[in-house]
């Protein structure tokens, strides 16, 4: 077995039983990092030597019997959303190329402060927009699984990094299902937390009441661990969440004997791939066999989901991505004829095709005339998804779904019809407009070998009962055994 | 809803995008697709329902108003396109 073939944990406990150094590890990772990425492109850049140079740090502190925490020394990588300081961060985006953050997310700053070292940054959908990551400005990145097809996205080079080996652990974000769709579609586990559970601080703002940063890794007690490290309130986000931060280990193992797990008959839509279907419904008759009670749920304003997102989030994002103006940072095209026109160009030479139809999709809902019949009409269609959930929740543990209706689909196949990129995250998207936590974990394969992923949605801050849901799933399959054949 | 190449330049004027007449034609077609997609929620009747702004934020939360230290200008400024002195430059606004 390779180095990079562990699990996060058991990296980390080779780690501190010192079976291996951070640096062995470090390097098993560059190593594989350039054997495949070639092929799979999920690094947009690489950090070799702040990455060599924090492992050294953590083998040194190990030697001298004092490790930051039960991590230290596992090497990671974050999505390109994410600021690095001293590091380069696009975004994706041929905006912010050359952009050289001064500080650190605070994501990224805890997992310097619990040893991580931080290989580099990873291919994602410009600014967050897409689910394939094929609006990169850097080419897309592809699925270790089938290299023709799309990882998902936007945090498509999160998800592939893992399904290809080169890295333990990575950090994604999602606002309408980036995080989960990529897992999905790779054999990978991800974690959408509650909505101000892991701090915005630093995080390229997409849409800010829908954004939430998470882990992604290969296995539920990874995942569980890293969130360990970014879950807990952060003042310089005000949008972060005061709450307790439990012991996301503890309760792992205690199985779901006696919990009760919500199908809603909605999610199951016309279009799915039966082959997603068969694996899913195959999955909750596991649920049962292991104790868990099914409860048949109705979640009526789900089919509004969809169009209620893609109001909010285009609006949230035609005003964040107002400060790429060419004035502070990033691209600014040359030789304009005054200041309006410096703007106007700037933009169009620096964001790419589906960034501008959200900007323009977002200014059009907003503007005067059609701001209540579009961007207000669908915040009240959210009040009525959370109350739809909020129902659900009186009656039941967590809610249980498909996570994508599709298995990865081919490069290129949707990238010119926006509607039908769009349906992508129809599963996904209702528990950001409800600002819920949402993990997707491995439940099957198609027949042609593609992953299926298995969507889980809890109550607000309760990450720890879906962790322990996921694990006991987990525990009975192989699944995350399997590797990408690359 | 159909979108007109004239509204598709308008709304790029708002949002400060200078769309060749080519992208201008196709934000056209697409963006009325996707209207006419999200216009099912006019189906909805959502008289006396709250908007939700944020999913778990009862109020907006302000910290102490108290003085910390912020970025130096040099650090402000590394990664301006053009500079003078402490200043970012921007093209003549006034002729």
């Amino acid at each position: 077995m390779q180095l990079t073939d562990l699990t996060l944990l058991e990296l980390a406990a080779k780690l501190a039983s010192r079976e291996t150094s951070s640096v062995e590890a470090t390097q098993a990772c560059l190593a594989r990092i350039a054997q495949v990425d070639g092929k799979v492109k999920a690094f947009l850049r690489l950090d070799e030597h702040g990455a060599l140079a924090a492992a050294e740090a953590s083998d040194a502190r190990r030697k001298d019997g004092n490790p930051l925490g039960p991590l230290d020394g596992v090497p990671v990588a974050v999505k390109d959303i994410f600021l690095t300081e001293g590091v380069e961060t696009t975004c994706a985006s041929r905006i912010l190329e050359g952009f050289v953050p001064p500080y650190d997310a605070t994501s990224v700053r805890l997992l310097k402060e619990a040893g991580l070292p931080i290989l580099g940054k990873l291919n994602q959908d410009e600014f967050a927009m897409g689910s394939s990551n094929e609006s990169s400005a850097f080419g897309p990145c592809h699925n270790p699984w089938d290299l023709t097809r799309t990882p998902g996205g936007s945090s498509g080079g999160s998800a592939a990094a893992l399904a290809a080996r080169e890295v333990f652990g990575t950090l994604g974000t999602d606002t309408g299902g980036s995080i989960r769709q990529p897992a999905a579609l790779t054999n990978t586990v991800g974690l959408k937390p509650t909505y101000g559970r892991v701090s915005r601080y630093g995080v390229i703002s997409y849409a800010s009441s829908l954004d939430a940063p998470g882990p992604m890794a290969r296995t539920v007690g990874d995942v569980a661990a890293l969130l360990q490290v970014l879950a807990r309130h952060d003042p310089l986000d005000s949008t972060s969440a005061p709450a307790d931060v439990p012991d996301y280990l503890a309760d792992l193992e205690h199985g779901v004997a006696g919990l009760r797990l919500g199908v809603p008959r909605e999610y199951f839509v016309e279009g799915m791939d039966p082959e997603v279907e068969a694996s899913v419904r195959a999955a909750l008759k596991e649920y049962e066999r292991l104790g868990a009670t099914l409860v048949d749920l109705s979640l009526p304003h789900t089919k509004y989901a969809l169009a209620a997102y893609y109001l909010i989030a285009p609006a949230e994002a035609s005003s964040n991505l107002a400060r790429y103006d060419g004035v502070r940072y990033g691209h600014r095209a040359r030789d304009t004829k005054g200041l309006k026109d410096m703007y106007g160009l700037t933009r169009d030479q620096g964001f790419g095709p589906e960034v501008k139809r959200r900007i323009m999709l977002g200014t059009y809902a907003l503007s005067a005339g059609y701001y209540d019949a579009y961007y207000l009409r669908a915040q009240k269609v959210r009040t009525l998804i959370r109350e739809d959930f909020a129902k659900a929740f009186t009656q039941v543990d967590a809610v249980v779904t498909p996570t994508s209706p599709v298995p990865a689909f081919k490069l290129g196949e949707k990238v010119n019809d926006p509607l039908s990129m769009y349906l992508m995250d129809v599963c996904t998207l209702p528990c950001n407009l409800a600002g819920l936590p949402g993990l997707s974990l491995p439940c099957g394969f198609t027949k042609a070998g593609l992953p299926i992923g298995l969507q889980l949605m809890g109550r607000p801050f309760d990450e720890a009962k879906l962790l322990r849901i996921a694990r006991a799933f987990e525990r009975e399959h192989d699944y995350v055994r399997r590797q990408a054949p690359i | 809803m159909k979108l007109t190449v004239e509204q598709v330049r308008h709304v790029a004027t708002l949002a400060r995008l200078s769309l060749t007449s080519e992208e201008e034609t196709r934000y056209a077609e697409q963006l009325s697709a996707i209207l006419d997609a999200v216009n099912q929620l006019q189906e909805l009747d959502v008289s006396g329902v709250e908007p939700t702004s944020h999913a778990t934020l009862a109020s907006s939360l302000l910290r102490e108003d108290v003085s910390r230290p912020s970025l130096p200008p040099e650090k402000s400024l590394a990664n301006a396109p053009a500079k003078v002195g402490t200043s970012f430059a921007v093209p003549k606004i006034l002729e």
